[in-house]
């Protein structure tokens, strides 16, 4: 085994160890408190205006392909469906998915299934609707989907491109409330400049967390936060060194 | 009764993968690399039922009376029968076939990039309106300040503008996106963990 790879390993089971460790930490906490960003708090306000305005929210999963690293964000989304399915389980529109990749389609269908289940109504399999097989086509096919429906709030939790600022436009033209956030560069920039609410970096697989998915979403973010102070201080300890003809 | 088959499956496919990506042990390669080849079968079944998802949402639109956006999908539905026809007909490397692309589809793609510039520009100035602070006017001013300099000026060159933008790409940028890129990581391998976990089930029973 090389060097690189012992090293991979025992980050990853670093990162295992303080997720059990903080998780069980958590569980003793009657409420754990998390930093705020306001795109959730402001997620949370939509939630509840849509189901009173019996308006539908919209979840964009994008078009990350599952057998690469843009699978996380994919799973991601999934989560925050899942979560908002459950919060809007008294209203009558209940939420809607659009994806532009086969098995996040196939998965976001058999989420809301499973929610409808728990929920004890019936499920509807076109609630999961794939828009789209290219970026361009994905986006055209959502936007003429925000377009016709009637709905309270977008949110764009995927792998998106800069082509996600044609679905973010017909959103805002709806005067519907817009958060995204990706894992993608050049789509992050975009949804800076368009979205109502983005969410920069590590705040797009937050989500889980700010909705109540679980303590173990709440304890990876504790372990984000721990690990990023490391790698801060690391960088910085580097930085110095170099400067003064260590390194 | 929760169903225990779902996660198992998932959770024993998970660590077998990642420990055949750190040690180098023949069987868990192998393995490994047995489990990836059906995962890339799958994601080609998976590209299917996308298209046939597609079609569905389509034609439940053009079969729906109260939907008056019904045609789109006429249109989208009859080219796409018309195309599967040319290129079945004629086979996909045919001039025919050939010209369906270079002469529908470029173009159609190449005016909604079109349409994206024009958005992008309207995002910029919407986004001083509705976020007047600080950190908006830096991204606004560095956009401003790539862009003067990447297009020609009529001629124009103003001293020091591309000096600053070479500084702008070399270390402002270069900073801010790797600071990105780490915390993306981070979420990443805790995303990872979590289904590796159990903890969070994006498949079957929650």
């Amino acid at each position: 085994m090389s060097g690189l790879n012992l090293l991979g390993l025992i980050v990853v089971l670093i990162f295992f160890g303080l997720m059990i460790a903080i998780a069980i930490l958590v569980r003793r906490r009657e409420s754990p408190k998390l930093r705020e960003i306001p795109a959730f708090k402001r997620l949370d306000r939509a939630i509840g205006l849509a189901v009173e305005a019996g308006s539908r929210l919209h979840v964009s999963l994008g078009r990350g392909q599952m057998l690469s690293r843009q699978s996380a964000i994919g799973f991601v989304g999934l989560s925050i469906l899942d979560r908002i399915g459950r919060s809007t389980s008294i209203s009558d529109r209940p939420p809607i998915a659009t994806s532009g990749e086969g098995i996040l389609g196939i998965l976001s269908q058999d989420s809301q299934r499973v929610t409808a289940r728990y929920l004890g109504v019936e499920s509807d399999p076109n609630r999961g609707r794939i828009t789209g097989l290219t970026p361009l086509s994905y986006a055209a096919g959502t936007l003429s989907f925000v377009k016709e429906e009637e709905i309270g709030a977008n949110l764009l939790i995927g792998s998106f491109g800069n082509e996600v600022a044609l679905i973010t436009d017909a959103a805002e033209r709806k005067e519907g409330m817009t958060l995204g956030g990706t894992d993608n560069l050049t789509g992050q920039a975009v949804l800076f400049a368009t979205a109502q609410e983005p969410l920069i970096g590590e705040e797009s697989y937050a989500g889980g967390a700010y909705l109540g998915a679980g303590r173990m979403h709440t304890a990876s973010l504790y372990v984000q936060d721990i690990i990023r102070w490391v790698l801060i201080g690391l960088i910085v300890l580097g930085s110095l060194l170099k400067l003064f003809g260590v390194l | 009764m929760k169903n225990p088959v779902y996660p198992a499956v998932a959770i024993a496919v998970g660590a077998v993968v990642l420990l055949g990506y750190f040690l180098q042990i023949d069987l868990l390669v192998n393995v490994r690399i047995a489990l990836l080849e059906w995962g890339t079968v799958l994601v080609g079944v998976a590209l299917l039922v996308g298209v046939i998802n597609l079609l569905n949402v389509h034609l439940n639109k053009v079969l729906s009376d109260d939907n008056p956006n019904r045609y789109n999908s006429i249109a989208l539905l009859s080219g796409l029968i018309l195309t599967l026809v040319i290129v079945g007909w004629f086979k996909p490397t045919h001039p025919v076939s050939v010209w369906i692309f270079n002469y529908i589809q470029i173009p159609i793609e190449a005016s909604l990039v079109a349409l994206l510039s024009i958005i992008l520009i309207y995002a910029g100035v919407r986004l001083l309106r509705r976020k007047p602070n600080l950190l908006t006017i830096i991204f606004i001013a560095t956009v401003v300040i790539i862009l003067l300099v990447s297009g020609p000026l009529f001629g124009i060159e103003i001293t020091g503008l591309s000096a600053l933008r070479i500084w702008i790409g070399k270390v402002p940028a270069v900073a801010g996106a790797r600071g990105i890129l780490l915390g993306i990581s981070l979420g990443i391998i805790t995303a990872g963990l979590r289904i590796l976990m159990g903890a969070d089930r994006p498949y079957g029973e929650n």
